[in-house]
């Protein structure tokens, strides 16, 4: 009997685990390690930020899930990994700590055959002075990257809410919280919820909201932008962007990179050099991400954490990280079967694995503060990932060590992004965007790097009802009710 | 007040001057019932085709 163990069990590790336990059946075994109890359908918290959703709506137990799976479910996180055993086993083996009631602080070394680190990302709050402490938000302002983070954000907003109702002006910052964050997705979406609430509550004409971002350009998403076809020109994201901000009446700060926090103040530098600073009585700004702080060790205890995870935090996988500069960069960078190169029963998904390099342009201030987005590995791409490598593990596992490796290279991907801009059945509207490949290829596509005939958005009530189909629909799909597996990642 | 509108938020030579608005057709598109049915059919067609050729 082989032992997969699955470090994570959100978006990318719960999709990697589901389909490992189905496709090895009960003779092998799979192991979630995750420290929450709760499964939480991320994209959803930005409804629950804004007071349309409820926590419980966007959360379900993971217990019952697991034990209807056949999957073994430590309520744990992963501490270390000693890929070679120690002294007295060469038995791969993770140390976990649990963090389940009743168990908290006490530890276990799981042995494994295969293990896939799909920890997501620490929200590194604490690389901004005032933003927060290590990976706890701070009392300044507030995040949706967490259902319950998103519920105070709720009753923030309801506060600011009525005192706009009492007639007092209130302003709204919403963006980045750092030069190096990546998810300006989520920021973007946010922000545009936020606007279409205070509508919605009549009090928009008391709201001063700007947009605050890393981005060198409005639209780049962490992505370098994208163009699509729109009237048979090739339309950059920008336009449309710039476009979107300029018709809710939304200002935008862009190339910044947020240094300090204080009650009712962020500080910023822009990618000029020149320092500024923007009050706020809200503000919503995305932490930088980092690896969740594994440590490695090898057989005699030495710390190898330097060779297994890149210096952020993630895991190295199969990419390419001696490309240099930006004009060097290709899509073959990027990896396809996210196994670690020095340990082969190594595997990282979803955000967890480290990317060869960013895909916006890296841009600097003269002072040499590095200010550019960080890649984004959003729903799809982890999802993909996540069955990609269990279906490596498991043609290992089942047909012989040799078996061929799935490939799944996020340069050779799409991916479908639905972005809300306002919730409602009737008045919501949304951004409904493909874009292919995820990472641009300039070779294959000189020019804008993509395939405008599969790269397209457009904003209206449909992208609001699929966003909303979405959300019931991966709910059901990671519930794993009936006909699960036809839903695509 | 002859100006329209949806071009009220622009300002001469501020960041927003070089941007394209939209009229009060195509916002009226955006929530238009009927409109919004035939592009929800076409939209999960483009999308469809993007997730199969991504799996
Ligand atoms: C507010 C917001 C809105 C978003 N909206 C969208 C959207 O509309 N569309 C889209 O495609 N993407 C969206 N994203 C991005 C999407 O949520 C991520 O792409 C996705 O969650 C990444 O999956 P993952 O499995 O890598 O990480 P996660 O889903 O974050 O899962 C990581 C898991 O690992 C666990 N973990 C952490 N540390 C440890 C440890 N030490 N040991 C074991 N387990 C650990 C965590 O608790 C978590 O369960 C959004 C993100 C945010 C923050």
């Amino acid at each position: 009997m082989a032992r997969l163990v699955v470090l994570g069990g959100g978006v990318s590790g719960h999709t990697a685990a589901t389909f490992a336990a189905k496709w090895l059946g009960s003779a092998h075994e799979v192991v979630v390690v995750t420290p929450n109890a709760k499964w939480n359908w991320i994209p959803s918290n930005i409804w629950v930020g804004v007071g349309q959703m409820s926590k419980e709506e966007v959360t379900f137990d993971l217990a019952p899930v697991y034990a209807k799976a056949g999957i073994t479910y430590k309520q744990a996180k992963a501490l270390s990994l000693n890929p070679e055993g120690n002294a007295t086993s060469n038995k791969p083996f993770v140390t976990i700590e649990f963090t389940a009631p009743g168990k908290e602080g006490t530890t276990e070394n799981i042995e494994y055959d295969y293990i896939i680190n799909a920890t997501g990302p620490k929200l590194n709050f604490g690389a901004t002075p005032g933003l927060g402490e290590g990976s706890n938000l701070g009392e300044h302002t507030v995040s949706v990257c967490t259902a319950d983070h998103a519920v105070h954000a709720s009753h923030e907003l309801e506060k600011c809410i009525q005192k706009m109702k009492k007639g007092e002006r209130q302003k709204f910052l919403i963006g980045t919280g750092h030069g190096m964050c990546t998810c300006q997705g989520a920021a973007f979406e946010y922000i545009f919820n936020i606007e279409h609430e205070l509508n919605r509550a009549g009090v928009r004409d008391m709201a001063d909201i700007k947009w605050i971002s890393n981005e060198s350009f409005l639209g780049d998403f962490g992505v370098g932008g994208l163009h699509m076809k729109t009237m048979g020109y090739a339309v950059s994201s920008k336009i449309f962007a710039e476009s979107l901000f300029t018709e809710r009446g939304v200002d935008w700060i862009i190339g910044a990179h947020v240094n300090k926090v204080e009650s009712g103040k962020a500080h910023y530098e822009l990618l000029d050099g020149t320092m500024g600073e923007e009050e706020f009585n809200f503000s919503m700004l995305i932490p930088p991400f980092a690896g969740v702080g594994l440590k490695a060790f090898d057989k005699t205890g030495e710390d190898i954490t330097t060779t297994v995870f890149a210096p952020n935090g993630f895991m190295k996988v199969d990419a390419n990280y001696a490309a240099g500069a930006y004009e060097n960069w290709k899509a073959s960078d990027w990896p396809k079967t996210y196994q670690n190169p020095t340990y082969s029963n190594m595997f990282a998904c979803g955000i967890a694995f480290a990317p060869p390099h960013p895909i916006s342009k890296p841009m600097s201030s003269p002072n040499g503060t590095p200010i550019n987005p960080t890649p984004p590995r959003t729903g799809m791409p982890s999802g993909i990932i996540g069955k990609a490598v269990a279906h490596s593990i498991c043609d290992k596992i089942l047909k012989g060590e040799n078996a061929p490796l799935h490939e799944a290279s996020m340069a050779n991907m799409g991916a479908a992004c639905v972005a809300s801009a306002g919730k409602g059945l009737f008045n919501g509207t949304a951004a409904a965007m493909t874009i292919y490949p995820v990472v641009p290829d300039f070779d294959k596509y000189p020019g804008t790097g993509r395939d405008t005939d599969y790269t397209f958005g457009e904003i209206g009530l449909a992208g609001h009802w699929i966003k909303h189909i979405l959300h019931h629909l991966f709910i059901w799909k990671a519930k794993l009710k009936a006909g699960w597996t036809l839903i695509p990642e | 007040m002859a100006g329209k509108k949806e071009e009220a938020n622009i300002k001469a030579y501020s960041q927003n001057f070089t941007t394209m608005t939209p009229g009060p057709f195509a916002k009226k598109m955006r929530t238009c019932v009927i409109f919004q049915i035939i592009r929800f059919i076409i939209i999960n067609l483009k999308m469809l085709v993007v997730v199969s050729k991504s799996h």
